[in-house]
């Protein structure tokens, strides 16, 4: 006989608001069904009423914690239908912010899912680390969560002396502190113990079902838009994907731990090679035309698709966020997992439901 | 004063972009510790004192807000934290928002801010504190938030 378990949308574990209806037989999964729609605010039919350049706010507050790297990708994809070069100095910026956005993320993922399997001393190891990149950001952009370092044309701020030689000083403190993470991530018997062969997603199944993200590298599939997409700059900057070929909840971590390494040499790497210059273009008109801007957030590929009509105002927005791209495979390795296992399984794509719904 | 010395709170997520979520989160921690105030996080509202809402409320998770208000035992306070929980913030117009939290249920006290700091947060709680010490000495009952089936937009 099988039941029916409600998972979400209120649950200890889950910081958003997510309902899976979960079919039980005993106490193992054999179906999951999911029910989405409690975070949908409806951005994407928002935008009619802003203009072009109002919009970047919008889509900043799509998710509070890649928060950078939606405003990115938006005004990449509107500078497109602009057709306009700009400042290298703006785009270095860009990189800095978006990698440093990415170290707060995967730290921030690191601590909850500690947290997920009871290691509450790890959580706040992992959140009282990322709190010296959070200030380092507020020194730069002034805000901790929403930094709105991106605008059409270039960057909206600038970075100074002073701000460089913080970062790099809060790089330095927070490597070593990642090297004391990792030891307890790789090694420690509780993580392993709860990780090592749950939930293995094969490489074939992670590629049919349209993975993206670390999700994906944890599959051994070598996947990362910052090498592939339109991005050049990072093909300048000597970066590497970090690819972990197990397909399990241990390698996932895995991934993401490793990653914050490859984050801070990459900002390291800008810093070093940082341009003097402008920091943006003035833009004149209105956006015709269409185009699609595709970056690697922390949680995978976001794929931006604008369309101008000559107004001020873009015609369409749509958004494919990573998450979205990995529900479908969560949904197919859900099936043989232990109840007490589906809230960690469901923690190691690092869901973001308030970008997947907007 | 028993009451006041250990508030348990229940992070209520609606309609949030993440951002208030993971600063209410932040407060827990070392760095801003809400527990020197005898403050917890729980995850049930049936143990819970206060409770810190994030986000706007819509059309889905109207009914699921009221049913969490509904469980928290008397005496009972809402703090409602961010732009988006106190007014609708920037997606007030967004055709599947109702608005703030307290065209729902009653709040009590509002932190502004997109996101507001976690210091302004813990400010909040401490001002969410000494009413909810209030209520317990006038004896101040929450009423029960009717659910209706699901809510439409009239327009709709």
């Amino acid at each position: 006989m099988t039941t029916v378990i409600p998972f979400g949308p209120q649950h200890p574990v889950l910081p958003e608001p997510v309902s899976l209806k979960l079919e039980l037989d005993n106490d193992v999964v054999i179906g999951a069904l999911p029910s989405l729609g409690y975070v949908h605010r409806g951005l994407e039919k928002f935008i009619d009423t802003k203009d072009y350049n109002q919009t970047t706010y919008i889509c900043e507050r799509i998710c509070g914690i890649c928060s950078a790297l939606h405003g990115i990708t938006y005004t990449m994809a509107v500078e497109k239908l602009f057709d306009v070069e700009i400042p290298e100095r703006a785009m270095y910026i860009r990189v800095i912010v978006g990698e440093l956005n990415r170290v707060h993320s995967h730290l921030l993922w690191l601590g909850l899912f500690a947290d997920g399997f009871g290691f509450e001393s790890l959580f706040y190891e992992c959140w009282k680390y990322r709190e010296a990149v959070l200030d380092v950001l507020e020194k730069i952009t002034g805000n901790r969560v929403i930094h709105s370092i991106s605008k059409v044309g270039g960057a909206s701020k600038d970075l100074t002396k002073e701000h460089i030689d913080l970062i790099l000083k809060m790089l330095d403190t927070v490597e070593s502190q990642v090297k004391d993470l990792e030891k307890v991530f790789i090694n420690n018997y509780t993580v392993k113990q709860r990780t090592v062969g749950l939930a293995t997603m094969s490489k074939q199944l992670a590629y049919e079902a349209g993975t993206v993200g670390p999700t994906l590298r944890g599959s051994g599939v070598h996947s990362d838009l910052r090498e592939e997409a339109d991005w050049d700059i990072y093909k300048d900057l000597g970066f590497k994907a970090v690819v972990e070929k197990d397909g399990d909840c241990y390698s996932r971590t895995k991934v993401r731990v490793f990653e914050l390494y490859e984050s801070i040499k990459l900002i390291r790497n800008a810093i070093s090679k940082l341009p003097n210059g402008e920091i943006a273009t003035p833009i004149k008109g209105s956006p015709t035309g269409e185009a699609i801007m595709r970056t690697e957030q922390p949680r995978g590929e976001v794929v931006y698709y604008v369309k101008g009509n000559g107004t001020k105002n873009l015609e369409r927005l749509k958004i494919r966020t990573p998450t979205f791209a990995n529900i479908p495979s969560l949904l197919l390795t859900l099936p043989g997992i232990k109840l007490a296992d589906v809230p960690i399984v469901v923690l190691t794509i690092d869901p973001c439901i308030s970008c997947t719904e907007r | 004063m028993t009451l006041a010395k250990s508030p348990w709170i229940i992070h209520v997520n609606v309609n949030s972009c993440n951002g208030c979520d993971i600063e209410v989160v932040a407060c827990l921690t070392p760095l801003y510790d809400a527990e020197r105030f005898g403050v917890l996080n729980i995850g049930t509202p049936k143990q819970a004192d206060i409770m810190v809402v994030t986000g706007s409320v819509n059309y889905k998770n109207v009914n699921v807000l009221k049913n969490l208000y509904n469980q928290v035992p008397d005496p009972k306070v809402v703090l409602a934290v961010g732009a988006c929980a106190s007014t609708g913030g920037i997606f007030h117009d967004c055709y599947n928002v109702i608005g703030g939290v307290d065209q729902v249920i009653p709040v009590d006290a509002y932190v502004p801010g997109c996101c507001p700091r976690p210091e302004a947060i813990l400010d909040g709680v401490v001002a969410a504190l000494s009413i909810l010490e209030n209520k317990k000495k006038g004896n101040v009952k929450g009423k029960e938030v009717k659910m209706k089936g699901n809510e439409v937009p009239s327009n709709a």
